[in-house]
């Protein structure tokens, strides 16, 4: 008999998602699905709102990156302002932007996926979890706590809040950082970055133990999306977007939102809330691309900052061309975090950071805008059309998450395949499938949200897997 | 066994935004020290996938936006004594609810994902899937019955740590000079 093996909820990652494994009469698997539970419709209600509430209101689309959410929001407003913003107040969105990918990386590390790496995939799912880590190895735990807190007290610093600061606002900030308040920044740095190297060099360590995991935890050839500054070093604001190969060939460079956007198509499967956008001119299959830590250190020529690119040296080394290991993820989220660290030093080492013309003052000039900004997940877009007076008339969000759905698709079944046995099914062969969509760290409270593209309609998949029928979208 | 006299807790979300819960992670080294005082027995952070049974104390999270969030919350209800409505998604609606003034969720859904019902997702043949959303958004309150609303968008760590080291001591609240909506 076929049957049907579901893992839901997914645990330990942001939001809702179930897993639903399809197994043939023999028991190997025939196909899984990755689907996305939850739906809250933003596009829809913030149409006939004022664009300048749309930092604070899309903000709440995420809890864990709201500061993303809130600067592609600000960057799509200064373009409806047709403003160039001061440089503090792009020096400083830059510093809370990095704070934010420290903290929710972060997250994803040590409260997240550490269990599976520490106590084992097979571990008692009881204690299978960030107090178990605790427990096992205090150390550890409490530093990755204090290194989230200390991406989390930069933002409050800077921006006033923790959590959804009302702070970036279109035409640039609306407070300064007081000297007290970089002082106090920089104060925490050493531990933060004595924190990041020491878990990298833990992290290394343990590879050794994960072969098995980095060869098939979503390790296959896509496309990678991320961006960099005029001369192609890794950036996370105020950049351009590079599109590269599964060889290394970069097959487009310096693309603003708007050149960017407008190369991606999305589709749409009725088993998920969650929709897929790939890259148009290569259609859903070939046009996968993955987006987020891997991506941008895959795309990127450098970090820019002297301990960062030491250690993406030795990254590189683990493949010949761009690294294609989902698990790898793990490894550049860590790169991420000490990349960090270093450029917020370099940025407060600044006499802009002190800066107090940190607003540029117009009222609406355009009427569409497209902001966008890299989340801790990867690149986000922000693309608003307004009326005459500043009302949203169409809203889109290409949210990072949903462009690795692809990808977080393939990752379950290339783990299915190679650890799921129907014979002697164990609870931690699912929880494997599962550490496989943890490797991207997916944020789903954000991720299921319109793109600019009405849906491309394809596969009518049945029960027992068979394509009924395929569509395409009506053109 | 000792962790068996602590009060049981577990942490829930329904429809939200996970901030309430980011502002539990917050209260950073000061969680080591409660989990001390407390079992932990169900969280999204956990690989707890049911509900368990005989819940002392359980913070839930956004508001009910689809049937797979009203049935756990009902379950929840029914499992646990003490049930905190944590953030103002939870005690009032907040942006979860800001899609309820456009009426049936049907034009929301056909917003995102075209208007053939055959492919929206959550709707007709494809409700076995996905959960179908609720037609309009709810506060915990219209469902079941709240024990203490702790709000604010998200709630401040400080008053997160105030209202569980209360609770986990088996002591009663008085919410009314700290928490502010918001
Ligand atoms: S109350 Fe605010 S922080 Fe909490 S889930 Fe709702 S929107 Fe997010």
């Amino acid at each position: 008999m076929s049957k049907t093996i579901t893992i839901e909820p997914v645990s330990r990652v942001e939001g809702h998602a179930k897993i639903t494994i399809q197994l043939d009469d023999q028991g190997h698997v025939l196909d899984t699905r990755f689907h996305v539970l939850e739906f809250r419709g933003f596009e829809a209600f913030c149409e006939g709102r004022h664009f300048q509430e749309m930092p604070a209101i899309t903000s709440r689309i995420c809890g864990i990156c709201p500061v993303s959410h809130m600067l592609a929001s600000a960057d799509a407003g200064d373009r409806l302002l047709a403003v160039e913003i001061p440089d503090t107040a792009l020096l400083l969105r830059r510093v809370v932007n990095l704070a934010q990918i420290v903290q929710s990386h972060a997250l994803s590390f040590f409260y997240l996926s550490s269990p599976d790496m520490l106590l084992g995939y097979d571990a008692d799912p009881a204690t299978r979890n960030v107090l178990g880590v605790a427990r096992l190895n205090p150390e550890l735990a409490r530093r990755g706590i204090r290194l989230r807190q200390f991406g989390q007290s930069v933002i409050d610093i800077i921006a006033g809040k923790r959590i959804h600061p009302s702070w970036a606002v279109a035409g640039g900030v609306i407070a300064a950082l007081s000297p007290e308040g970089r002082d106090l920044i920089l104060a925490g740095l050493p531990e933060a970055l004595a924190t990041a190297t020491s878990t990298l060099e833990w992290f290394r360590g343990a590879l050794d133990n994960h072969t098995m995991e980095v060869d098939t935890f979503g390790h296959f050839p896509t496309l990678f999306l991320g961006m960099v500054s005029p001369d192609g070093t890794l950036e996370t604001y105020g950049g351009r977007l590079r599109l590269m190969d599964a060889t290394g060939t970069i097959i487009a460079d310096q693309l603003d939102a708007k050149a960017a956007k407008a190369l991606l198509a999305e589709q749409v499967e009725p088993w998920s809330y969650l929709k897929s956008p790939y890259y148009a001119p290569l259609g859903p299959v070939d046009g996968a691309y993955r987006v987020g830590p891997l991506a941008r250190l895959n795309v990127a020529d450098r970090c820019g900052t002297p301990l960062a690119d030491e250690e993406l040296h030795r990254f590189r080394a683990r493949a010949s061309g761009p690294v294609l290991a989902s698990f790898h993820y793990h490894y550049a989220r860590l790169i991420e975090i000490l990349y960090g660290l270093e450029r917020i030093g370099q940025l407060l080492d600044n006499a802009d950071a002190l800066g107090t013309d940190i607003l540029a003052r117009a009222s609406r000039n355009r009427t569409h805008g497209i902001g966008m900004s890299e989340a801790p997940r990867g690149t986000l877009f922000h693309d608003y059309t307004v009326d005459e007076n500043g009302l949203i008339t169409r809203l889109d969000l290409l949210i990072a998450t949903g462009q690795n759905n692809l990808a977080m698709n393939r990752t379950v079944t290339q783990i299915a395949k190679a650890f799921v046995d129907d014979a002697h099914l164990t609870e931690g062969m699912l929880n494997r499938v599962e550490a496989g969509i943890r490797a991207f760290d997916p944020c789903l409270s954000c991720s299921t949200h319109a793109a600019g593209t009405m849906p491309l309609v394809v596969d009518l998949v049945a029960a027992d897997g068979s394509v009924l029928q395929t569509l395409s979208r009506p053109s | 066994m000792e962790s068996l006299t602590r009060p049981r807790v577990a942490t829930v979300w329904l429809g939200g935004c996970s901030g309430c819960h980011m502002s539990l992670l917050d209260l950073d080294e000061r969680l080591l020290d409660l989990a001390e005082r407390m079992h932990l027995v169900y969280s999204p952070f956990m690989d707890i996938k049911q509900f368990p049974e005989h819940v002392d104390i359980a913070l839930v999270e956004g508001a009910v936006a689809n049937e797979d969030n009203a049935r756990l919350l009902r379950l929840v209800r029914s499992r646990t004594a003490v049930l905190v409505a944590f953030g103002d998604c939870a005690v009032a609606g907040n942006v979860t609810a800001l899609r309820n003034p456009l009426g049936d969720p049907m034009p929301v859904l056909a917003r995102s994902y075209g208007t053939d019902t055959s492919r929206i997702p959550g709707v007709g043949a494809n409700a076995g899937s996905v959960p179908p959303l609720v037609p309009k958004v709810h506060m915990l309150r219209s469902l079941v019955a709240v024990d203490y609303y702790l709000p604010g968008c998200p709630p401040p760590a400080d008053l997160i740590f105030f209202v569980l080291s209360e609770l986990v001591a088996g002591r009663t609240l008085n919410l009314q000079s700290r928490a502010t909506l918001g």
